[in-house]
């Protein structure tokens, strides 16, 4: 018997419940459209058809897979319901390279950004929520993506996705709606609620009710899986790869492309300053108190980008695809420990002198007095030294008076240089990553005799 | 006279209960006035500004799950030892401890729910400008409680003492000897030398005040157990308090005044 089955008669009737409960989903959505969609004019030549008939016909669709799955009761190999390899060679080939996972990221961000009034009508939002959820439901057939994804505390990655996305789908549908209702000139949404409106019962029972679902969720959710309890902690046996827990995973990966003292402890705490900042630099008055995306386009671009593809994104990366020595592998790709990369990366010094100069890298003697080390160590760096100062003092100025000059004359010196400078240290991160895969570019400032590595 | 009437009409229900039950206007206002657990909220409010589409409920969720933490965290306690000796086994032995069920579970899925609803209560105040004045001071107190809520549940890591749990705190905490002036790996230690005599070393530096040794051991255990279950609590519901307090006094749940 195989060890490693894609399909088990257990995962089967589990896939089958799921679909099952796409299944009722679906009927739902189907008396929606049928009360809201209206009528196609002409469909195959018959006349004043209901639209809700396409999500009919899906819903039958997903009985019948419903109920094929749950039928099966032996020789799981032979089902037929599966990924097909070409379809997990392909997305394996993406997802496990860096450039073109993080190229998709992009795509994706702008997508969501770009492509606000498309995608957030509810049918194209509900086509892509079903979507997500058969790629999922399909994935689960094959071993290694089970594997992964169904590790215990890896199941909490998956919800929070499906949250993140439906909460990012909440907002630019009513911000949206804002966006409409200023634009021809009618009050906010949130204006026309303003009457005010006992908490008992309008607020109290909401309260409620979110209690009792959270307490359901917990109960059926530590019934279902068991908290993970793995071997005795040993100080001898490392495993391979050690990751940190989940939420932290995002500062993990830009070890890749930063060294401890920066991903580590630099960073992370620019990221709280400048989140305690926001308040702070925010000098735009519009946008309190409701949904709109027209009023504070840079604020919520700039939020969107650090949450969705820096935070979440390179959480899924360090979870999901993160594998032993901290390589990519794909989703459906067995985590192999041999899997070679190869790494040959430079520093900005040694392709200076090394390939421009032509010259040996210059090195401090041992011996040398402390003076003339620092000396031939800034001589060896001067260039990453130039170009680190010139990205955090020349640049914030150069903005200032070409793509910033409204928002340095309305926020004045300081806020102006807060802003920019937070900018800056957030753009760090994917331009050094650009860096790595253009030029292989290890380090712009290497010091390692003091630890000082950019 | 109804029984139940009888009972609400009692000395003794009528000290515990100081009006009549809230089915009119006046006892609805009444009841959010007079009751401790009600009256973090107030008498009324903008509808707009309670609907579950505008506040999506996430900061009430992870409150709620902060209660829940507390409450099968307490249950834990009575059952877990945190020494090298009991620490894994105690937590083995849960799973036979009928009594407890499946509160491990809970605790663990709950602070994993509440690392994300952090996340999404933040993503919702940010989406609707409501840091915007006269709250941002409340914002800030809001990213001290996101910080305090990921230490939480990092300390809560390692309790277990597996496998899992030693090494996700020594990858996350190899970052503290890194840091700078302060780790024995940072850059700029170097300077802070008396006499030839380095002061910031593999015993001395920012990694060994976060786990009480040069490497992840008892005394971790015994810090981290001790961070999670009594230090780090107490500072957040200070916080929760000052929080709670804030969104009242600066005009109720993220509207403009």
């Amino acid at each position: 018997m195989n060890p490693h089955p894609d399909l088990t008669v257990g995962v089967i009737h589990g896939l089958g419940w799921l679909y099952l409960l796409m299944f009722f989903l679906n009927v739902g959505w189907t008396v929606r459209s049928f009360r809201r969609d209206g009528h196609y004019h002409s469909l195959f030549g018959v006349e004043h058809i209901p639209k809700a008939v396409v999500w009919a016909a899906f819903s039958a669709l997903l009985l019948l897979v419903a109920l094929s799955h749950l039928a099966v009761n032996s020789d799981p190999e032979s089902f037929l319901l599966r990924l097909p390899l070409w379809f997990k060679g392909s997305v394996d080939a993406i997802i496990a390279n860096p450039i073109s996972y993080f190229a998709l990221s992009m795509v994706v961000f702008l997508a969501v950004v770009c492509l606000k009034d498309w995608w957030v009508q509810p049918t194209v939002a509900w086509t892509l929520f079903n979507a997500s959820t058969i790629f999922l439901a399909l994935s689960m057939t094959d071993y290694d993506f089970r594997q992964i994804v169904g590790k215990p505390d890896n199941v909490p990655i998956v919800g929070m996705l499906y949250l993140v996305g439906f909460f990012t789908w909440l907002y630019f549908y009513k911000a949206n709606d804002n966006d409409r209702r200023v634009a021809e000139g009618r009050p906010l949404h949130e204006k026309e609620l303003s009457d005010q409106v006992l908490v008992w019962p309008d607020l109290v029972y909401t309260e409620m009710v979110c209690m009792l679902l959270v307490t359901a969720l917990l109960i059926v959710w530590g019934v279902a899986l068991p908290a993970p309890l793995e071997e005795p902690a040993s100080a001898v046996k490392t495993p391979n790869p050690s990751k940190a827990p989940w939420y932290f995973l995002g500062l993990q990966e830009m070890l890749v492309y930063f060294d401890p003292w920066m991903a580590g402890v630099v960073l992370p705490t620019i990221i709280l300053v400048g989140l305690m900042a926001i308040p702070y630099i925010d000098f735009n008055k519009a946008g309190n108190g409701y949904y709109t995306f027209e009023h504070r386009k840079f604020a919520v671009t700039t939020f969107l980008f650090g949450f969705l593809p820096l935070w979440i994104g390179m959480i899924v990366l360090g979870t999901f695809i993160r594998g032993p020595n901290w390589n990519m592998f794909g989703l459906y790709e067995y985590w192999d420990v041999h899997k070679l990369e190869v790494l040959n990366n430079v520093n900005l010094s040694e392709m200076f002198w090394l390939d421009v100069m032509k010259q040996p890298l210059p090195r401090p003697g041992a011996d040398d007095d402390i003076l003339v080390q620092v000396g031939v160590i800034l001589k060896r760096e001067w260039l990453g030294i130039l170009v680190t100062l010139a990205y955090l003092f020349v640049i914030p100025p150069l903005m200032a008076v070409t793509v910033f000059k409204k928002f340095f004359v309305r926020m004045g010196f300081i806020r102006y240089m807060v802003l920019a400078t937070l900018v800056l240290f957030m753009a760090s991160l994917p331009l050094k990553m650009a860096l790595r895969w253009a030029m292989n570019m290890k380090y712009i400032v290497a010091i390692p005799e003091w630890f000082f590595n950019i | 006279m109804s029984v139940t009437e009888y009972i609400r009409k009692s000395q003794l229900w009528r000290s515990v209960f100081r009006h009549p039950a809230p089915y009119d206007r006046r006892n609805r206002a009444v009841v959010v006035l007079t009751n401790f657990f009600l009256h973090l909220h107030p008498v009324s409010a903008k509808k707009g500004g309670i609907a579950l589409s505008y506040t999506w409920c996430m900061g009430g969720v992870t409150f709620f799950l902060f209660l829940v933490e507390a409450l099968t965290g307490v249950l834990l306690m009575f059952y877990y030892r945190p020494t090298l000796e009991w620490a894994f086994t105690d937590i083995r032995a849960l799973r036979d401890v009928n009594t407890l069920g499946i509160m491990r579970e809970i605790h663990r899925w709950g602070a994993h729910a509440m690392v994300i609803t952090v996340w999404l209560h933040m993503y919702r105040v940010f989406l609707t400008g409501s840091y915007k004045p006269p709250r941002e001071f409340n914002w800030v107190i809001g990213v001290l409680l996101l910080v305090l809520t990921l230490l939480l549940s990092f300390t809560g890591y390692l309790l277990p003492w597996d496998q899992l749990a030693i090494w996700a705190i020594t990858v996350g905490s190899n970052m503290a000897r890194a840091t700078p002036f302060l780790g024995h790996e940072g850059p700029g230690f170097q300077l802070l030398n008396v006499g030839g005599f380095d002061l910031i070393t593999n015993a001395s530096d920012a990694r060994f005040l976060l786990l009480g040794a040069r490497t992840v051991g008892e005394e971790t255990l015994n810090r981290f157990y001790i961070m999670h279950c009594v230090a780090i609590p107490v500072v957040v519901s200070l916080l929760i308090a000052v929080h709670f307090w804030r969104v009242r006094k600066d005009g109720g749940i993220s509207q403009p005044l």
